[in-house]
């Protein structure tokens, strides 16, 4: 039976700069009793937005959230939450802090002593009961926020990506903490809805996994990991919904995504040169021609999320290609690995012109003004016509720092103008 | 095993709890039989004696003034704040309102009120006493309403999200979220709203208004007649006494608030150096403070379930447009108003005059300048030095904050002895009194801003051999600049609103005045000139506006944008 169901739901929402940014797209799925199912997903697919929809703290621009078949206006009242941050309250003790989701209930004082006591005996807290959130560790702070959440007994137990700032020790000894008290009954919640970025974590945790498209936010696809708690993570069943899952979040593969003709409309990732020249050179380093990605990510020691947008920039400019999971360098990526200093600038320069747009464009601007100098702020508002405010920012900033890399054009941060330099207007 | 790691409450009562319950009957008796004296004596026109034994008598009745008006100016504060930062429709307004408010001198408030409040109380001494709290309460409360409305709109979006998962009542989401994390900048603002009270204090507690001449028993119309009548040592016991009085409330109330307000700071890193109280840690230990902190609590309990549960909507809510609608006719139609009767005052004076007020603005200008110019003179080197020498500014700085506490408008009759008699010696003295009222928000400014150098920037310079005007050139200046920027900003209005009390004073018998913006302010209310009294006080503001913006804002963001850290 479907505890949380959404329909169609879309989040728009309205930039200060009067562009409107699409953060989820027509998102339906169902939450079934007794489910733990992951959201997994790139940054800037829209997991958080998706996940506070659920819970009722944004309103759907369209389509509508139902708990247990009724429409959710205002705070889903079956469900409770545990934030990335934990988001404790630094001036309530850690009792105090448990008891404050009971004390909006107007439980009794003794009731609610019993409760809290209760639940932080059985997610390990006891003897911290009157300590501060500051004396504790993250690990131990991250627990704090799963008794809150559990102490008021929800039905659905919503979490934000809540291993993702302890360090792999701590996560992984809350992970396995939690799977005990969910497959062994000991919390009364019914079903689990998580948000991660990590697909270890989803493959590891989940009975379902749905993975989110970005910009905009969409299902891509949805994943049963068939395989019985506790999982290994050295089980080659284990690492080969890894790998799938790898695939599936790389590969370009998705059907109903109309292809836009309209120029610079690929974002850049936000990445520096230096990683990705860094990163070309230890690929090169690491295999021969064709690599797993999983693979690649495990032998850096990278998160995925942090190797993601490298892959990207690295893709974009064609040093590799990673069609269908897979990472093979391509042969202007092998010289580059090899090039010294300069001709790695030379490479960079004509890979740049021939597969970014934007670069072009700007070139093209500064060849036609015959001081060859032009505000920055004018490349900005072309971005606003595609990002937010922010992100058009970004997206300069990277444009900037690939530009310069490669001695396209220069940059003055005083004036904020962008400008070629002598040498390459004579040339 | 319940309840095993809850602490069973003590009852024992000690010597401190004894001393708590003795100093709170000592109060209630104090602030009751004060209040007696309010019906007694007429509001104006009373004697004041300079004889030292009324001096405990009188630093009563101004704390007592103080205190009332700082419990005025922190509800004020609150319930403003909360309201600016909930009600998306009246923000804008709220804080422009603000704004405005906050740049209007003291003394302009001084006869609407008064009159206001003598018409609402005429007999005895309430209603002056009334307003001259309320007059200190125009001098504290508005950097506290922007402090709450600032941290309240600011607070982190998890712990909103929280609140709201948890169902939070409005109620209870303002006891256990908005209000703590409102606290540690409220008790920081709170500390300075409290000492430019005692910066008015003397303008506050006597002043004439038209042919009346109210006089308030207490310590600032102590030192004002002492000024008048050019008694030095009263002078310099009322002085005195206003010092130790400044220090033992410093070491009494604002040292423990502030080493109680640490436990609301949000950042979870442990601090290098936390601020202690004994005081604080006394209370801590006492039982009548466990005993109050729970009665309390439960009483807060009970009320917050009499709140409905509101039902949180949308995070992205906006105010319906009917309610912004109306909210923007009402304060409209209140500023039209305003705005037409305004302006059949100022109509009236003739242009001959605007002229006047125009120079005096100028002429006030350049005192400001000259003023907040040879501090930056001092204070730049000095601060720099104690800032980047961290164990001298451990020493200093509890002694800067002492010495910057003491009102610089008590010192001023003592300065003026000296320099009465020189040519223009009023415009000197006018020039020292900006310079000391304002110097030391640059010093502790420029303090805060050079501890903030990072070691490692310090080092390079070493290395690279930077010395003497290089070293002030590439490293401090540019290190220093936006929070020297920030300290000048308040410097400048706060000498502008000095220029009121050093422009023109009632000194030896005698009136004493230079050309100024503030003698005009100070001169119409005397005479009851609202007309010249309205026009000066919106010259002011518009001054201290434009030189914000176009001036200090400007440096500022060009130190930020070129230099941040």
């Amino acid at each position: 039976m479907a505890i949380i169901e959404t329909k169609n739901l879309t989040v728009i929402f309205d930039m200060p700069n009067n562009t409107r940014i699409t953060v989820l797209e027509d998102i339906s799925f169902t939450l079934e009793e007794g489910e733990f199912v992951a959201i997994l997903g790139p940054s800037g697919a829209g997991k958080s937005t998706l996940l506070r929809a659920t819970a009722g703290l944004i309103t759907p621009t369209h389509g509508e959230v139902l708990y247990r078949g009724k429409l959710v206006e205002g705070v889903n009242l079956g469900v409770s939450m545990v934030f990335q941050s934990a988001a404790l309250f630094p001036w309530l003790t850690v009792l105090e802090n448990v008891e404050l989701g009971l004390k909006a209930k107007g439980i009794s004082p003794k009731e609610r002593r019993e409760k809290a006591i209760q639940i932080i005996d059985l997610i390990g807290l006891d003897g911290f009961e009157s300590a501060y959130p500051k004396e504790l560790s993250g690990g131990m702070r991250q627990r704090v926020g799963f008794a809150r959440a559990l102490v008021v007994e929800p039905e659905v137990l919503l979490m934000d990506e809540p291993f993702s700032e302890l360090d792999i020790l701590t996560a992984e000894n809350l992970r396995n903490d939690l799977i005990d008290l969910w497959i062994e009954h000991k919390i009364p919640t019914k079903s689990i809805l998580l948000i991660t970025h990590s697909i270890e974590e989803a493959v590891y945790l989940a009975d379902r996994i749905i993975i989110l498209d970005k910009n905009p936010g969409r299902i891509k696809q949805e994943i049963y990991v068939d395989l019985p708690h506790w999982r290994d993570r050295d089980d080659e069943a284990f690492t080969r919904f890894v790998d799938r899952i790898y695939g599936i979040m790389m590969g370009k593969a998705l059907v109903t995504k109309p292809i836009r003709p309209e120029r610079y409309t690929t974002p850049f990732p936000h990445v520096r040169v230096g990683a990705i020249a860094g990163f070309i050179e230890l690929l090169s380093d690491l295999v021969d021609t064709r690599v797993d990605i999983y693979k690649v990510a495990e032998d850096l020691q990278m998160d995925v999320a942090d190797i993601q947008p490298v892959i990207e920039a690295a893709e974009l400019l064609k040093f590799i290609d990673t069609t269908g999971g897979d990472i093979i360098i391509t042969e202007e990526g092998k010289i580059f690995a090899e090039a010294d200093v300069l001709e790695k600038k030379q490479i960079f320069k004509k890979l740049l012109l021939s597969h970014v747009p934007f670069i072009q464009q700007i070139l093209q601007v500064l060849n036609n003004k015959s001081n060859h100098r032009m505000p920055v702020e004018f490349f900005i508002e072309l971005l606003e016509t595609k990002f937010s405010e922010s992100e058009a920012h970004d997206q300069m900033e990277i444009a900037i720092d690939w530009g310069r890399y490669a001695e396209l054009f220069a940059y003055d941060e005083d004036s904020k103008e962008i400008y070629l330099e002598e040498e390459i207007v004579e040339s | 095993m319940l309840y095993k790691t809850i602490p069973i409450k003590r009852i024992k009562i000690s010597v401190i709890d004894l001393g708590i319950i003795l100093f709170l009957f000592a109060f209630i008796y104090g602030i009751v039989s004060t209040a007696k004296g309010w019906r007694e004596s007429p509001g104006y026109a009373l004697n004041i004696s300079l004889s030292f034994s009324n001096l405990p008598y009188y630093a009563w009745l101004s704390l007592l003034r103080q205190f009332f008006a700082y419990i005025l100016s922190l509800n004020f504060s609150i319930i403003y704040g909360y309201i600016a930062s909930h009600n998306k429709g009246l923000e804008p307004f709220m804080i422009s309102l603000l704004d405005i408010l906050q740049s209007v001198p003291v003394l302009s408030f001084m006869p609407g009120v008064i009159l206001g409040l003598i018409v609402l109380f005429p007999y005895g001494r309430v209603g002056v006493e009334l307003g001259s709290i309320i007059l200190i309460f125009t001098g504290q409360v508005w950097n506290m309403a922007f402090s709450v409305y600032g941290s309240m709109s600011s607070i982190p979006r998890e712990f909103n999200e929280a609140a709201n998962v948890f169902n939070l009542t409005s109620f209870q989401k303002f006891l256990y979220v908005e209000l703590p994390y409102s606290t540690i900048g409220l008790v920081w603002n709170s500390m300075m709203s409290v000492a430019g009270g005692w910066f008015f204090l003397m303008a506050c507690e006597m002043f004439t208004l038209g042919k009346r001449d109210f006089r308030l028993p207490g310590l600032g119309s102590y030192l004002q007649l002492a000024a008048i009548r050019g008694d030095t040592r009263a002078m310099l016991v009322g002085l005195g006494v206003m010092v130790v009085i400044i220090i033992v409330i410093d070491q009494l109330v604002w040292r423990p608030l502030i080493a109680w307000a640490q436990k609301f700071k949000v950042e979870l890193s442990s601090e290098e150096v936390v601020p202690r109280s004994m005081i604080f840690t006394i209370l801590q230990r006492s039982t009548i403070t466990h005993l109050v902190g729970g009665t309390l609590e439960n009483f807060w309990e009970k009320i917050s379930k009499k709140f409905p549960s509101r039902i949180y909507t949308s995070s992205r809510g906006k105010a319906s447009s009917i309610t912004r609608v109306i909210m923007i006719g009402l304060f409209g139609l209140v500023i039209v108003y305003g705005c037409f009767r305004l302006s059949i005052i100022i109509s009236n004076i003739p242009i001959s005059r605007w002229g006047e007020i125009l120079l005096s603005d100028f002429l006030s200008f350049l005192r400001v300048s000259t003023a907040v110019l040879l501090s930056i003179l001092w204070t730049l080197p000095l601060g720099v030095y104690i800032g980047m020498n961290p164990r001298l500014s451990a020493v200093m700085q509890p002694l800067v904050q002492i010495f910057a506490s003491i009102p610089a408008t008590a010192i001023f009759p003592i300065i003026l002895m000296w320099l009465v008699n020189l040519k223009g010696g009023l415009s000197v003295a006018s020039i020292l009194l900006m310079l000391l009222g304002t110097q030391w928000y640059l010093l502790f400014n420029i303090i805060a801003g050079a501890m903030s150098i990072p070691a490692e920037l310090k080092e390079a310079s070493y290395i690279f051999g930077l010395k003497g005007m290089d070293k002030w050139r590439k490293l401090i200046i540019p290190a220093v600049l936006p929070q020297l920027v920030t300290g000048a900003i308040t410097a400048t209005g706060g000498a502008w609103n000095a220029s009121i009390v050093s422009e023109y004073v009632h000194f030896r018998g005698t009136t004493l005045s230079v050309k100024g913006l503030g003698a005009m302010i100070s001169s119409s209310a005397d005479k009851g000139d609202f007309g010249v009294l309205a026009a000066s006080t919106i010259v002011m503001i518009i001054t201290v506006t434009i030189i914000n913006r176009f001036f200090w804002r400007r440096l500022y963001w060009l130190s930020e944008e070129h230099h941040s850290l």
